[in-house]
C-alpha cells in the first residue's frame, strides 16, 4: 500500500506532467483562461488517463511485449515497434467510446465535458502517460495508480494556472508581453516552485 | 482565395506566423529537449520531416478520406511516420534516442503536425502541402535552435559538446548559469522571445482583455 501511495505522490508533485515534463502544453495554455473550464478539462483528463494507462498496459503485456504472444503459440514474436500506433489507437477509441457512453447515460456530465473530450485525444499528457508506463515497466496495479496520479497532477496544474491568469488579466502588462508571453513567464515561475518538490525522496 | 506560392508557405511560418510564437502549437517538446543543442537539432529535423511527409501523404489521399473518420486516418499516417523515425533513431543513434526518451513518440500528438494536416493538407495539393509542412517545421526548428544555443552556451559554456566559453570549474573565467539548464528557464526564454518578436511585429500583439478605466475627474485630489 505504501508503495502505491508514494507512487501517487511522486506522480502528482515530483513528476508533475505539466510543470516538470511540460506535457500537454498546447491545451494547458489555450484552455486556462477561466477556472471553471480549466477544472472541467482537468477532470476529463483524470478520467481518460485513469482508463487509458491501464488499458495500454494490458495491451503491452499481453500483445506487444517480446514473448508476449506465447499464449498464442508465437513465443519469439516482438511487436513492440507497433507500440506508438496501438497506443494512440487505444486512446482515440477510448475517448470516442467514453463520449458516446456519457452522451447516452450521463448527459449532464457529457454537457459539462463535451467540448473537451475530443481535445484530449491530441493531448500529449495522455500519450506520455502510456509511454512513461512502458518505459518504466509498471505492472497493472502500478499503472492504475500512475494513471490516476499523472492525470491528477495535470488537472492540479491547469487549475492553479487558471486561477493565476484570472487575476493576471487585471494587471498592466507591457504590450508585446500581453497574453501569451506573460503566460509563459507565469508557468516558468510555477514550475520553478514545483522544482522544490524534486528533492523529495520517496 | 488566391493559391499561396511555395515561397510563401515555406518562409511565412518562420517569422510572420511562427507555430510556437503565434499559433501556440507544439510547445511541449520545445521545452523538454532544448537543454542542449544536439537533442534540439535532432528533434527539429525529425519534426520537420514528419510534418512535411505527413502533409504530403494526407494531401494525396484527401479526396478519399470520409470526413467523419478523418482524424483516425490522419493519426494512422502520422503514427506510421513517427514509428519510422523512432526505429531509425534507435538503430543508428541509440544513446540519443534514450536521451530523447518519450519525446520522439510524442511527435504523434504534437499539435503542429496534426494542425497543419487538418488546416492545410486537407485543402491543398500535395506539393504545396509538403512545403507548408517543411515551412512550419522550419519555424519550429528556428525556435528550438535558438533555445538550444542559448541554454547550452550560457548554461554549460559549450555548443554541441565543444567548449566555447571556458567555465570556472575547468580553470576558465565564465561562471555558468545553472538555471538555464533547468526546465523552467525554457519558459522564461520563450516568453522573452515572444516579447521580442511582438515588439518587432507589433501586429502580432494581443489586445488586453481588461483595460483600466481612464480617470475622469483629475481635479478631485486638489
Amino acid at each position: 500500500m505504501e508503495h502505491y501511495l508514494s507512487l501517487f505522490v511522486k506522480a502528482v508533485f515530483v513528476e508533475n506532467m505539466a510543470l516538470a515534463f511540460f506535457l500537454g502544453m498546447c491545451t494547458f495554455i489555450a484552455i486556462s483562461k477561466k477556472v471553471e473550464t480549466a477544472i472541467g478539462l482537468g477532470v476529463a483528463v483524470v478520467v481518460v488517463q485513469t482508463i487509458t494507462v491501464p488499458a495500454n498496459n494490458l495491451l503491452f503485456t499481453y500483445l506487444l511485449k517480446e514473448g508476449a504472444l506465447a499464449w498464442a503459440g508465437l513465443p519469439e514474436v516482438d511487436l513492440s515497434f507497433l507500440g506508438l500506433l496501438s497506443y494512440i489507437g487505444v486512446i482515440a477509441a477510448i475517448v470516442q467510446i467514453l463520449e458516446m457512453l456519457l452522451d447516452k447515460y450521463v448527459p449532464s456530465l457529457y454537457n459539462a465535458l463535451g467540448v473537451f473530450l475530443p481535445l484530449i485525444t491530441v493531448n500529449c499528457a495522455i500519450m506520455a502517460g502510456s509511454l512513461f508506463m512502458v518505459e518504466r515497466d509498471y505492472n497493472f496495479s502500478e499503472s492504475v495508480v500512475y494513471g490516476l496520479g499523472s492525470g491528477f497532477s495535470w488537472a492540479l496544474a491547469i487549475a492553479v494556472l487558471a486561477g493565476v491568469r484570472e487575476k493576471l488579466k487585471y494587471s498592466d502588462v507591457p504590450a508585446g508581453l500581453q497574453g501569451l508571453g506573460i503566460t509563459f513567464i507565469t508557468i516558468g515561475l510555477m514550475s520553478l516552485g514545483f522544482m522544490s518538490f524534486s528533492g523529495v525522496q520517496l | 482565395m488566391a493559391q499561396p506560392t511555395i515561397k510563401e508557405v515555406l518562409l511565412n511560418p518562420i517569422v510572420h506566423n511562427n507555430p510556437i510564437g503565434l499559433q501556440i502549437l507544439g510547445v511541449c517538446s520545445a521545452l523538454a529537449v532544448t537543454s542542449n543543442l544536439k537533442t534540439a537539432l535532432v528533434m527539429a529535423i525529425a519534426l520537420t520531416l514528419v510534418t512535411g511527409c505527413s502533409n504530403l501523404f494526407i494531401s494525396m489521399v484527401r479526396h478519399q478520406i470520409p470526413s467523419s473518420i478523418r482524424m483516425i486516418v490522419q493519426m494512422v499516417i502520422i503514427a506510421s511516420l513517427v514509428i519510422v523515425v523512432d526505429q531509425i533513431l534507435r538503430a543508428y543513434a541509440f544513446s540519443l534516442a534514450k536521451q530523447l526518451s518519450v519525446f520522439v513518440g510524442l511527435i504523434i500528438t504534437n499539435c503542429i503536425v496534426m494542425g497543419r494536416a487538418e488546416a492545410f493538407a486537407m485543402a491543398n495539393p500535395p506539393v504545396l502541402s509538403f512545403f507548408d509542412g517543411i515551412g512550419n517545421g522550419l519555424g519550429y526548428s528556428a525556435m528550438l535552435i535558438i533555445l538550444g544555443v542559448i541554454r547550452e552556451l550560457f548554461g554549460a559554456g559549450k555548443l554541441l559538446g565543444f567548449e566555447i566559453i571556458p567555465v570556472v570549474n575547468d580553470g576558465g573565467w565564465y561562471v555558468p548559469n545553472g538555471l538555464l539548464l533547468l526546465p523552467p528557464s525554457a519558459f522564461f526564454l520563450i516568453g522573452l522571445i515572444i516579447w521580442g518578436l511582438r515588439s518587432w511585429k507589433t501586429e502580432q500583439a494581443e489586445a488586453p482583455s481588461y483595460k483600466m478605466a481612464p480617470q475622469v475627474q483629475n481635479k478631485e485630489a486638489y
